[in-house]
């Protein structure tokens, strides 16, 4: 009896299912589907439109609390307030797909005029932020791009020609000009660091760089013990050594410790990308000279300006529209809607203290 | 149902109001008309929209939470089987499968998922919360085997649409209508049929269940089975609305269910509870959250309310029926005929 009935729930419930997948004739499998988002804005933009005041822009990182988007998303309050718009920030607890989403449809409920999102999962958000440009809000995608069908502009914050560029200009300054350097990178498969190394490599045949010697890459994984130990292996392996460069904020971290407690301190220098909070002690006590990232509260502060503009008619997130961001000075929009933030930012002894992140 | 004695001299009706259950859906009611009157944008098609959407994934997993919770067990493993079916939904879509193929299998993966509880806790006769618990990790663990952490986005638009969007340019989401269904399906098995009795019954007391001749073990299995499904098909719509196939999809999601399906009026305990009431707890959560939000107030305020919600739901009806039993016993000291022996044992 019982079994009876509850095998009929399970039919009941599979059915339902079975409902559901009828819903489209036919066969559809991955190779016919096309997710197509609605194109892009045609809308003409102009470039003098006045700023609007009293833009309403919500920040959706993505978590809150956490300390590089606070600095993210205060460089945006900075933003608005020199806009005379108005800054909110909301966002998940946790970093998940779906977590956004509903707040996407809060604001959408709120009537904001632009959501600047860091979104935890390109797709995800795809559908809800589309939902929010169909009822005319602007959307502003920085530090992590959503799909490029559902934002109008994505501010990235460094391009990878930038980010390689400098590294070698760092390596260059370091050495004086001549000498063998080496890398100390994360893993030999990782996307970014594997772009800035061949950015780095392609640097090194100019002429300006034509002394430096590249020795060797290592690979720290970047795991601290394993990139502690590739550093002590490196300025063993080649003793003229002159600079150590690690493109990872775990590499160059640990091989500043490293050189900062050995009698190579003073003698090998090391660069590479890092935060100014864990490189701070390093850059005092004089085992680094200078390193460079891009700078969080920058980011932020372009995606209002991006946003602002967006709102005001001045950019639509066509290729080749230019716009003003206030200290930071005028921005082109790239292919796809890019903005790029620009070189990053080289700290050393004279402006570390500036920065908290 | 309910105890004859009383109900001469109470109408039944009149004793259903001051139980927990109806008092939560008025509650629900209440929040969403002052809600609708009292917050901007918050009564608007489109807001109600988005608040159907967010709750229908737990809604749909507190259905069978409901029957497992009134038979005395529990299921902590139904997001993570959310997760594993939406991971596996993502590496069939890769692999070239037609959707009308993987979505129908989800459903049964869901169901094997289930099974696997449902064998641990009735032919094993191990504790469902150990066991539950343990295939919450275990099948977190192998969604992320199947995926890793990589998505998998690009599902096919007809059904994408199909589940984010609404009936006919009305507020009304078409997923709605399964969940209705199947609402509706759920609450005529629990309270209008003898398997629903049973269910009552064993969570009364198994021993009792089993004198009379109720298979408790074989219910409990296939209550575990149907559990499976509906997280199947959770995890199949879960995937399609936010079109993006993860290991981490719904995680965490079993304590929401567990916390609707409690302020909803069924007691941890077994025995006691309605479908009704749950789907009150259901909109009630979903209500304030949204809200909340509307408001701007900080996800923290809202776990501190739904916290004291809880325990409040837990607490009152305590309070209520020993209050009643403390009546009772002051009337049978006075020479008043006497009074039903039990009450509020029904439901």
């Amino acid at each position: 009896m019982s079994r009876r009935i509850l095998t009929g729930v399970v039919s009941l419930a599979s059915a339902a299912g079975l409902v559901l997948s009828l819903t489209a004739c036919g066969g559809t499998t991955k190779n016919d589907s096309t997710g197509s988002g609605p194109a892009a804005s045609t809308a003409s933009a102009d470039p003098n439109a006045a700023s609007k005041q009293g833009v309403k822009m919500a920040f959706l990182p993505k978590q809150l609390n956490n300390p590089y988007s606070d600095i993210e998303v205060g460089g945006g309050k900075t933003a608005l307030d020199e806009l005379k718009g108005e800054y909110k920030l909301v966002g998940p607890n946790d970093a998940s797909a779906s977590s956004q989403v509903s707040y996407i449809n809060t604001l959408i409920q709120q009537q904001q005029d632009v959501i600047g999102i860091a979104a935890n999962d390109p797709n995800a958000v795809c559908p809800s932020l589309n939902q929010a440009r169909s009822a005319g809000i602007k959307v502003v995608a920085f530090d992590s791009d959503a799909a490029k069908s559902c934002r109008d502009v994505f501010i990235n914050q460094a391009s990878t020609q930038g980010i390689g560029e400098q590294l070698a200009k760092m390596a260059n300054e370091l050495a004086g000009g001549e000498g063998e350097i080496a890398i100390l990178s994360a893993t030999p498969n990782a996307t970014n660091q594997n772009a800035w190394i061949d950015v780095m490599k392609q640097q090194l045949t100019k002429p300006e760089y034509s002394k430096l010697k590249l020795d060797k890459i290592a690979y720290g994984n970047d795991d601290d013990q394993k990139s502690f130990q590739e550093a002590q292996g490196l300025l063993q392996s080649f003793p003229n050594l002159k600079v150590i460069v690690s493109p990872t904020t775990v590499g160059i971290a640990a091989a500043a410790r490293y050189v900062s407690s050995s009698s190579y301190k003073g003698k090998v220098a090391i660069t590479g990308l890092g935060t100014p909070n864990q490189m701070r002690a390093f850059v005092k006590d004089g085992t680094v000279k200078e390193f460079a990232l891009w700078n969080p509260a920058d980011i932020g502060y372009l995606a209002a300006y991006a946003g602002v503009a967006l709102s005001s008619g001045q950019i639509t997130g066509a290729q080749g529209q230019k716009f003003k961001a206030g200290k930071l000075g005028e921005y082109t929009v790239g292919a796809d809607g890019e903005i790029v933030l620009g070189p990053p930012t080289v700290f050393n002894a004279d402006n570390i203290d500036k920065f908290n992140f | 149902m309910s105890d004859p004695t009383t109900a001469a001299r109470r109408p039944a009706w009149l004793s259903r109001l001051a139980s927990w259950d109806v008092a939560v859906i008025a509650i629900a009611i209440v929040v969403l008309l002052v809600a609708s009157g009292t917050i901007d944008n918050f009564g608007t098609g489109r807001n109600y929209t988005f608040l159907l959407l967010d709750l229908l994934p737990i809604a749909l997993m507190a259905l069978p939470m409901t029957f497992i919770i009134v038979t005395g067990e529990i299921d902590l493993s139904v997001a993570s089987t959310l997760g594993l079916t939406s991971a596996v939904m993502g590496s069939l879509w890769n692999s070239g499968l037609t959707i009308e193929t993987i979505i129908p299998l989800c459903i049964v993966l869901g169901a094997v998922l289930g099974a696997v509880n449902g064998f641990f806790v009735t032919v094993l006769k191990l504790p469902s919360l150990a066991v539950t618990i343990g295939t919450m990790a275990l099948y977190r663990g192998l969604a992320f085997v199947v995926l890793g952490d990589s998505a998998v986005a690009d599902f096919p638009g007809s059904y994408t649409s199909w589940v984010t969007g609404t009936v006919g340019g009305s507020s009304i989401p078409n997923v709605l209508i399964p969940l209705i269904v199947l609402a509706i399906v759920f609450g005529v098995v629990l309270h209008a049929t003898p398997i629903g009795r049973g269910v009552f019954a064993a969570g009364a007391s198994d021993t009792a269940a089993r004198f009379a001749g109720i298979r408790t073990g074989r219910a409990k299995f296939w209550l575990y089975v149907v559990s499976g499904a509906v997280a199947g098909l959770a995890g199949v719509l879960w995937t399609l609305r936010y079109s993006s196939a993860r290991a981490d999809n719904g995680f965490g999601l079993e304590l929401a269910v567990v916390a609707a399906v409690l302020l909803g009026g069924v007691s941890i305990f077994g025995g006691k509870g309605t479908l009704p009431g749950v789907l009150g707890g259901v909109v009630l959560l979903s209500a304030l959250q949204n809200a909340l939000r509307l408001q701007d107030v900080s996800n923290e305020a809202l776990n501190i309310v739904t916290g004291v919600l809880l325990i409040i739901s837990v607490l009152l009806p305590n309070i209520l029926s020993s209050t009643r039993a403390a009546l009772q016993r002051r009337r049978r000291r006075s020479p008043s005929p006497k009074a039903g022996a039990l009450a509020g044992a029904e439901q």
